[in-house]
């Protein structure tokens, strides 16, 4: 039976579907904007950000009116709460990728430091866990899901090698410390975009399967 | 599962009949002491019936019989030397429908008591206060305990007959939609009163308000065409069912 509240239900869906395109939009551009230098692009992404911030909103308050006029139980319940929780990670990822822009505007200002390999492949994987969190939750894939999860171990071994190379173009000259701190600020935002990616992910099993699996080691 | 209780009620492979009509098939399972177990279902599942079946209600309607197994604190509530009358004073019964006796308030409650031989004043007095107490409704009555039953509102007419189940000390309560005819605030009222029954009495609740028997219940059963498809921790039962069916009803996805 087709009911009134599949329809609210499709509705939150598809605005939590553009919320989605829009962060991933908001990450990719923030990527291009800190590799090609480009300040306009970084401060394009930065203005942007609001939008996403109303979305939140606007999803917050569909979320909230389902739950009082609806009543949801069983998988409707789990919908509207992962929905509760993955919302917020969103809109902190957008915020991460607001948080590279801002650094990419700073580093902008300074000599251009020699590229170092491990950032953008850091930022590709923080990209596609983003990525692939979204399609598990339009699918209800929960494997999927489970499969992003094991792939933040990865990120972090990035960001860690990151770190240590930016390390080493400190040790070699003092005045690469400003920029280098910056990079690693971003290697951090893209490992917290991952978690994020992570944590949507844990909702999706539990969507599916009705089981936490978060802070247990059995994931 | 905070399934801790010990068992009050068993029930195995018990079917039911009307007729020739089997309206429950194999209906096995346990009901835990001083919780509160809710019946839910589409009309016509045999929740009623089953919930009668437990004091034999039943008994009264021509043609019907039941077979297998109802035990209450291990023993046969079928069995030959079931006195019914003794059974149904262990086993209270609030309906849909309020039905106080045409007496004053103080008669209703105190009728269990004296049909049973109760004569002394002081005695009546202090069950009924109690009884009243107990079902949230003394305040509201205790200046007019000899006013007809039929002055009270629908909600205080409902514990009232709560009340009459509890004078003559019964350890069960079955309860067969007993907020279904009233309205939100005297709904709240049965709600936390049920709540607070639990500590004492053991309660068996049917009702359609999906809702409903999720805030009071602990435990919830789910019937569908004579058969308990479902039987777990209301919690369970309401953020992740085992059995699609009962996902497709707990939803209203059914049809």
């Amino acid at each position: 039976m087709q009911r009134h509240f599949d329809r609210d239900i499709e509705e939150i869906k598809q605005l939590m579907l553009r919320m989605g395109g829009m962060v991933e939009q908001q990450m990719i551009e923030s990527v291009r904007a800190l590799m090609d230098r480009d300040t306009d692009l970084a401060q394009h992404v930065i203005d942007r950000d609001r939008d996403i911030d109303q979305m939140e909103l606007t999803i917050d308050q569909k979320t909230i009116e389902l739950m009082a006029t609806m009543q949801p139980a069983a998988s409707d319940l789990r919908f509207v709460a992962t929905i509760m929780k993955i919302t917020p990670e969103l809109e902190r990822i957008a915020d991460l990728a607001q948080d590279v822009c801002e650094r990419a505007i700073e580093l902008n200002r300074e000599p251009q430091l020699k590229p170092i390999s491990q950032l953008p492949l850091l930022a590709e994987n923080a990209q596609r866990m983003v990525r692939e969190a979204l399609d598990s939750f339009v699918r209800g894939d929960a494997e999927l899901a489970r499969s992003v999860i094991r792939r933040d171990d990865v990120v972090d071994q990035l960001t860690e090698d990151s770190f240590r190379s930016l390390l080493t173009y400190m040790l070699e000259n003092p005045r690469n410390i400003a920029s280098a701190i910056r990079l690693t600020f971003i290697g951090k935002y893209f490992e917290r975009m991952a978690d994020n990616a992570t944590n949507i992910c844990e909702m999706v099993v539990y969507l599916v399967e009705g089981k936490m699996i978060k802070h247990s080691p059995m994931q | 599962m905070k399934v801790t209780n010990p068992t009050k009620i068993t029930v195995k492979d018990f079917n039911f009949y009307y007729g020739t009509a089997k309206v429950l098939h194999g209906i096995t399972l346990d009901v835990p002491e001083r919780q509160v177990t809710a019946l839910i279902g589409p009309s016509g599942c045999g929740k009623s019936t089953f919930v009668r079946s437990i004091n034999r209600m039943n008994d009264i309607i021509p043609d019907a019989h039941g077979e297998g197994t109802v035990l209450i604190d291990g023993k046969n509530v079928y069995g030959k030397e079931t006195d019914v009358v003794e059974l149904r004073r262990r086993v209270g019964m609030v309906f849909q429908k309020s039905n106080p006796f045409p007496k004053s308030i103080y008669d209703n409650v105190a009728y269990g008591l004296r049909i049973n031989g109760t004569k002394n004043k002081r005695d009546l007095d202090e069950t009924v206060e109690k009884s009243l107490t107990r079902a949230a409704l003394w305040d509201e009555v205790k200046d007019r305990l000899h006013a007809s039953a039929f002055a009270l509102s629908g909600g205080q007419q409902q514990r009232l007959c709560i009340a009459r189940a509890l004078a003559i000390d019964p350890e069960i309560l079955l309860m067969d939609e007993p907020a279904s005819a009233l309205d939100p605030i005297a709904t709240t009222k049965i709600e936390e009163l049920i709540y607070e029954l639990k500590s004492n009495y053991t309660i068996v609740i049917v009702t359609h308000n999906m809702q409903q028997a999720a805030r009071v219940s602990d435990r919830t059963a789910f019937f569908m065409l004579g058969k308990l498809v479902e039987y777990g921790d209301t919690k369970t039962i309401f953020m992740n069912p085992r059995e699609k069916m009962t996902e497709d009803y707990v939803t209203g996805r059914f049809g």
